[in-house]
């Protein structure tokens, strides 16, 4: 059983639903940015989000398209990201998957990264800008290895892309709660619901939302519906303003325990 | 005769396909079959046949540069007189054309992308002319290089939104459409203006500009009863040089120049030559193509003299005739490009943009090697009125 599908096991078992939050790789640094990891999955992190930073981030929000910029002038790179990956796997289990845009993927070279991957201890590959025999490829390419392609559906997509889609995702599926580009928002999107029943008719995978969650009440709102519910902007903003004070891991763990209530005590509790 | 279609997927070859976020599938789903719906309408064609003829003012001439082709001392010389469009460039071919699908489509609000801002122009001229809402977004950095053109647009009601990322250029600018087509999926249509994107971008544009190539080729059958020996035009994104193309690509006899911005020098971030040996094949904004890029797959910077040229990538299509060897790409510099530009208002008093001075550097590269009884058709993509500034500061700090 994969790390991923355990953890949701491990969540469907003690009637939990999922965290997961989102940070960018190498921001602010990358001794920072592992650092960040291992608070988050001291703090209730059920699976880990690491943002690969692209330069042409396209379906990112300025917060996230500023956190990829900050990484890329310090230097970061995929092959950095896998060794900060092959570091935590001493300390932690918490499932990772990579979040990234495909050109640094296409130039590392789908076999090799998947075999790296796989080898530092990566779960999973979410890849923004892969749609359809894009997607096949690289899936099968993942399957090789035992890494899951998570796939991401939008209320956008129609039933029959939604049933082939599933077919082909692994681990979970991740539910765009909108139309739009990361970044939080004030309400909660009503379409993010619809769209997870939808899913359903076609897969039994576990289902997280993400985009525009920020709040503790959009977290509970979602975990009405769904299996998780991902975090990535509200996170990577903690990290911005930490920057003048470089007080970044207290910030985010602060953040995320008020995120969290129920999750920061238990973990105490423990 | 090579079929020179896309496949089903928008693939020339390897190039080109469809590479957005799941919430963009949707929208490009439903344009793609309008597109296909419509592309070879009657009433449709009609219907842009007409506006390039009342409201764009073509067929453009195939005029003879006699004074440039005696100073070269080489092949005939015809300029294609895209300048002469209204608007002043070729782009308002493509807008009319994506226009009149978008109100087929029933979409009211129109957004765009523009570097060197002929496109931003064509496309807030169009959006006045059927009274549509219009948002052009414009990398800062070009909106200093090309005062005039923001100008423009705003006066004909279009709101300009400068885009601080990155280089603040046209990447930047199409990074932040793309941005607001995924946030409004539903109300909006996005005018792309370059025959660069998801599919089918590249192929609608390439269409509609290829109505160059058509009365090109029926010019120079008038005057020279003949084909010409060399077609040639700048690429950025590749519109206007795809246009020209594309109807001599099946004709052997006629050899196929494509012109990119070399900069300042050969060093990633200092040019824009995607074909000039640094770049490799990637994705970037939708499409499979020569990208310049470094070795992580992070996206170049890049340098040109003129906004339009000034791209990280190139059409797909382009990377596709390149790898057969159909269309030889070059580079001219900023420099040459320069000297060009004064040498075309010299000599023929036509002062050319910027972008198409790149393709004229190459006439006077190419020309003097040509027997005198041989033929050249040059894209004179656009006109020069908004780089006067530009040049005129550039020639200051040169004195």
């Amino acid at each position: 059983m994969s790390r991923i599908e355990a953890s949701f096991q491990t969540l469907r078992k003690s009637g939990r639903r999922g965290f997961v939050p989102f940070v960018s790789a190498g921001d602010p640094n990358l001794a920072t940015s592992k650092e960040i990891v291992l608070a988050l999955a001291q703090n209730g992190a059920d699976i880990i989000e690491l943002g690969v930073p692209f330069t042409d981030p396209m379906a990112d929000g300025p917060t996230i398209q500023a956190s990829s910029q900050r990484a890329l002038n310090n230097g970061t790179t995929l092959a950095d990201i896998l060794q900060m990956v092959r570091d935590l796997r001493r300390e932690i289990e918490t499932p990772i998957v990579l979040f990234s845009y495909l050109n640094p993927l296409y130039r590392y070279g789908f076999e090799k990264l998947a075999a790296d991957a796989a080898d530092a201890g990566v779960d999973g590959v979410l890849v923004t800008d892969a749609v359809d025999e894009a997607a096949f490829v690289i899936s099968s390419v993942l399957d090789g290895h035992s890494l899951d392609l998570i796939s991401l559906v939008a209320p956008t997509t129609s039933d029959e892309r939604l049933e082939r889609i599933a077919a082909n995702g692994t681990g979970f599926i991740y539910a765009v709660s909108r139309s739009g580009v990361t970044g939080a928002q004030a309400e909660s999107s009503s379409s993010a619901e619809n769209l997870v029943r939808r899913v359903r008719k076609f897969t039994g995978l576990p289902v997280a939302v993400g985009f525009g969650i920020s709040t503790r009440q959009q977290v509970e709102d979602v975990w009405k519906y769904a299996d998780a519910a991902v975090v990535g902007s509200a996170i990577v903003a903690e990290v911005e303003r930490s920057l003048a004070e470089g007080n970044t891991v207290e910030r985010v763990t602060g953040f995320v325990r008020g995120l969290l209530p129920t999750v920061a005590n238990l973990a105490t509790e423990i | 005769m090579t079929n020179y279609e896309p496949n089903e997927q928008g693939y020339w070859g390897d190039y080109g396909g469809r590479y957005v976020p799941e919430t963009l599938v949707a929208p490009i789903d439903e344009l793609t079959e309008a597109y296909y719906t419509y592309r070879d309408d009657a009433g449709f064609r009609a219907e842009i046949d007409g506006l390039l003829k009342d409201f764009v003012g073509r067929p453009s001439p195939l005029y003879f540069a006699e004074r440039l082709t005696q100073q070269l001392g080489g092949a005939k010389i015809y300029l294609k007189r895209e300048d002469l469009n209204h608007t002043g460039a070729h782009k308002i071919n493509n807008c009319v054309g994506q226009i009149l699908l978008a109100r087929r489509m029933g979409k009211k609000r129109i957004i765009a992308e523009t570097g060197a801002g002929q496109h931003g122009v064509a496309t807030a001229t169009v959006c006045a002319h059927f009274g549509l809402e219009c948002v052009v977004y414009m990398g800062t950095e070009d909106m200093r290089r090309q005062e005039l053109n923001v100008f423009r647009m705003r006066l004909m009601g279009t709101e300009v939104r400068g885009v601080e990322s990155g280089s603040k250029t046209l990447k930047d600018a199409i990074n932040e459409a793309l941005r607001d087509w995924v946030t409004n999926v539903d109300s909006t249509y996005y005018l792309l203006g370059s025959a660069l994107g998801p599919h089918p971008y590249p192929l609608m544009v390439r269409d509609f500009q290829s109505i160059i190539g058509r009365e090109a080729r029926a010019q120079i059958m008038e005057k020279e009863g003949r084909l010409p020996d060399l077609v040639m035009a700048c690429v950025g994104g590749g519109s206007n040089a795809i246009g020209l193309f594309h109807d001599f690509l099946n004709d052997d006899s006629v050899k196929m120049i494509g012109v990119e911005a070399g900069g300042r020098s050969m060093d990633l971030g200092e040019h824009a030559a995607r074909f000039a040996g640094a770049s490799a094949v990637g994705i970037l904004q939708g499409t499979k193509s020569y990208l310049l890029q470094d070795e992580h797959g992070q996206i170049g910077s890049t340098h040109s003299v003129s906004a339009g040229l000034d791209y990280a990538s190139v059409g797909p299509e382009h990377a596709f005739l390149h790898d057969r060897e159909r269309v030889s790409y070059t580079s001219a510099s900023d420099e040459e490009a320069l000297a060009a530009f004064q040498l075309l208002s010299e000599t023929e008093g036509i002062i050319p943009a910027l972008e198409t001075a790149h393709a004229i550097a190459q006439v006077v590269k190419t020309a003097p090697e040509m027997a005198k009884d041989s033929i050249i058709v040059v894209n004179l993509s656009g006109r020069g009125d908004k780089d006067v500034h530009t040049v005129a500061e550039l020639l200051r700090s040169k004195a």
